[in-house]
């Protein structure tokens, strides 16, 4: 018999499995965007190469976003919902474990395709380095943040866009810091390791705070 | 250990829907609620599992009324079942999570119990709505918790199938169970009380 | 604090108070404006455009107290589940986007005769502006979600995440402008303030703080006022339909 936590996390990681598309759904919208930005500033590899970091991690956050709105809907329309708050497990420790596992299956394969799409847009290698190290330290800030959007909008038939004007203000800092980390890997007055700890930080402390909060929206959710 | 509610008053949007209610069950023993739709049968029942607020009042299980949540099943409306897992799946990860130490009946052993042994390594959206249902009846013995909480649990069931969870009662309650249940239909269950609801005043809030 | 609580107690007051704070508004917003362009002088530098400061530090000043007192509220919210709080909240939103929305425009027009640009990316700029974009979240908030016990507690709750992530988007801000920002712009700040623009500012702070109290008061009777007719409307239609179920029944 398994514990509960680790039950819960097998069972997102298996529905995720079962149903798929989420990781690649994200990628295949990191590649679209990485394909028409472009399209829209021109081939010029040298500019390219100057906002490659920005691009990606844009891209990166967006694709995040899009798949979160439904990151708790589908338990709250089963009846998951209800039946999790019944456990020994605090509703806290359940947000936890699903961010996590969403993470998992969406965030850790943006991570990895993101580097890749970065040689298209004229990264050095120490760029494709600093892309992908910052989206790894960060990214699970984003998760955590749209957590609380996807908590705050999940009585809400067609939320995904207050979800966005919801959260991504409260993304700046950890766009900041990830385009900082990104293009401190390539040179420039700050070293590397400055953004990224702070990039940790963000995502330690958003880890540690936002369960709490999206465990409080989730709650008592037909008062 | 007396299950026990004492004056319970439950709000929604302002306005009373369920208003004091109490009730006291022995060991064994099982409560059925009834009432004209909108009396507040559903809204009592989910106030009871602690997913609404009680405006007032207390509801305790041996005097406890901070463990009650974790001495309980609920039944809704919706099955909790994820259409992506097997019905075995679904329940080894109910076992799991709610488990409170005692140990339930084995998921396998819990489908057969309701008569779906043979769907066991099916992936739930291929079930039936009936079937649907027995897979979430069957989550009542895969964590063993001494209250169930049952709002309209036969939806859906057909005759067999009434009858069999109609066994499952008298069982459980045989071994001591208590049962709160929300229904139109008559579920079989010797001996019940009942608690008819007909809607509160729907007074002003302020 | 449960006597202070109850709406109807707050609906007496508002009556009460509105007049009274109107009045006092009107007049300490004559004195301010009086004392603007008749007692502080035109800055050396800058011309007769330094009077725009006696409105936009004021509006800058609200946009931050405006969100204090929607914080609070959204405490009172989450603690006591008070629907006075609700309203507070609710009411709160919009006027904050309202005085940071003075904010940035009065600033903008301010800018363009300092600075020769209408918006320049400066920390303090921008971090209002995601201040503004907050606000306009928690108003849409307030839009789409219908049941209003619900949406004050998403409110309440997003709220304060939100004060939470103002240091930390200020910070942010800081370090970003610090990497970015090239050195040609000239910075707020700029020598000493004299006591002769001191005044006036402080009266034009004391009268957008008097005016945003008597907009948020009158927006909280309007809320009461307007959950109370909702409630009464529900209960005509109850009503309706148990007389139509007693003429049936006859």
């Amino acid at each position: 018999m398994r514990g509960p936590v680790s039950a819960l996390l097998w069972r997102e990681l298996t529905v995720a499995r079962r149903l798929g598309g989420g990781g690649a759904m994200g990628v295949a919208f990191l590649l679209v965007l990485v394909t028409i930005v472009p399209f829209a500033i021109g081939p010029d590899l040298n500019l390219l190469s100057r906002i490659g970091p920005a691009i990606l991690w844009i891209a990166a956050l967006l694709a995040m976003l899009l798949g979160l709105d439904r990151l708790f809907q589908a338990d709250a329309e089963d009846g998951t919902l209800d039946l999790m708050q019944l456990g020994a497990t605090p509703l806290e420790l359940v947000v936890l474990v699903k961010c996590l596992a969403h993470w998992l299956t969406t965030g850790l394969p943006i991570v990895a395709a993101a580097p890749f799409l970065g040689l298209m847009l004229a990264q050095e290698p120490e760029g494709v380095f600093g892309v992908g190290v910052s989206l790894l330290a960060g990214t699970p800030a984003l998760t955590f943040i749209g957590a609380v959007g996807a908590a705050a909008t999940v009585s809400l038939r067609r939320g995904g866009l207050l979800m966005a004007l919801l959260v991504l203000p409260l993304c700046v800092p950890a766009l900041i810091f990830g385009v900082s980390a990104a293009n401190a890997a390539v040179g420039g007055t700050v070293p590397l390791t400055t953004p990224l700890a702070i990039l940790g930080a963000l995502t330690l402390g958003s880890a540690a705070l936002c369960p709490i909060a999206a465990a409080a929206l989730l709650r008592r959710l037909g008062e | 250990m007396p299950l026990v509610a004492e004056n319970l008053h439950v709000r929604r949007g302002g306005r009373a829907i369920v208003e004091n209610v109490s009730f006291r069950l022995e060991k064994g023993e099982a409560l059925v609620v009834s009432g004209p739709n909108g009396a507040g049968k559903s809204t009592l029942l989910r106030a009871l599992a602690g997913l609404l607020p009680l405006a007032r009042g207390r509801f305790s299980l041996d005097g406890d009324a901070d463990e009650v949540q974790s001495a309980l099943h609920y039944i809704g409306h919706a099955d909790g079942m994820k259409p992506a897992l097997t019905a075995q799946e679904n329940l080894a990860f109910w076992g799991a999570f709610l488990s409170t130490g005692a140990p339930g009946l084995d998921p396998r052993a819990a489908l057969k119990a309701v008569g779906l042994g043979h769907v066991a390594e099916f992936p739930v959206a291929y079930l039936s709505a009936g079937q649907k249902r027995r897979v979430a009846l069957a989550r009542l013995l895969v964590a063993r918790r001494p209250v169930w909480l049952l709002d309209e649990p036969t939806t859906a069931l057909d005759v067999a199938a009434q009858a069999n969870f109609a066994d499952l009662m008298r069982a459980f309650r045989a071994d001591g169970g208590m049962i709160v249940a929300a229904t139109h239909a008559p579920l079989g269950l010797d001996d019940a009380r009942t608690l008819r609801l007909e809607g509160a005043r729907r007074e002003m809030a302020a | 604090m449960l006597r202070f609580a109850n709406p109807s107690f707050v609906l007496r007051v508002a009556r009460r108070a509105i007049p009274v704070l109107s009045v006092l508004t009107a007049l300490t917003t004559a004195l301010g404006l009086y004392l603007v362009f008749f007692y502080a002088p035109a800055d050396y530098q800058q011309g007769e455009t330094v009077r725009i400061m006696y409105l936009h530090v004021p509006a800058a000043w609200i946009s931050m107290f405006a969100y204090m007192v929607m914080s609070s509220a959204a405490l009172g919210t989450l603690v006591w589940r008070h629907p006075v709080a609700d309203a507070a909240q609710k009411a709160a939103a919009p006027l904050g986007a309202l005085f940071t929305f003075i904010c940035l425009v009065s600033g903008a027009l301010w800018g363009k005769p300092m600075w020769g640009t209408y918006w320049v990316w400066d920390a303090r700029l921008t971090s209002v502006l995601v201040l503004f974009l907050i606000y306009l979240a928690l108003i849409a908030l307030w839009a789409t979600i219908e049941e209003p016990a619900r949406a004050a507690r998403v409110s309440a709750v997003m709220t304060l995440v939100g004060l939470v992530n103002i240091p930390i988007i200020k910070f942010s801000v800081d370090w970003w402008n610090t990497l970015h920002q090239p050195a040609s712009v000239v910075r707020m700040g700029g020598p000493a303030i004299y006591s002769s623009m001191l005044w006036p500012l402080i009266v034009m702070a004391i009268a957008a703080t008097l005016l945003f109290t008597t907009l948020h008061l009158m927006s909280i009777r309007n809320e009461i006022l307007r959950r109370r007719l909702d409630r009464l409307t529900h209960q005509a239609a109850m009503n309706g339909e148990r007389a139509l179920r007693l003429e049936a029944a006859q």
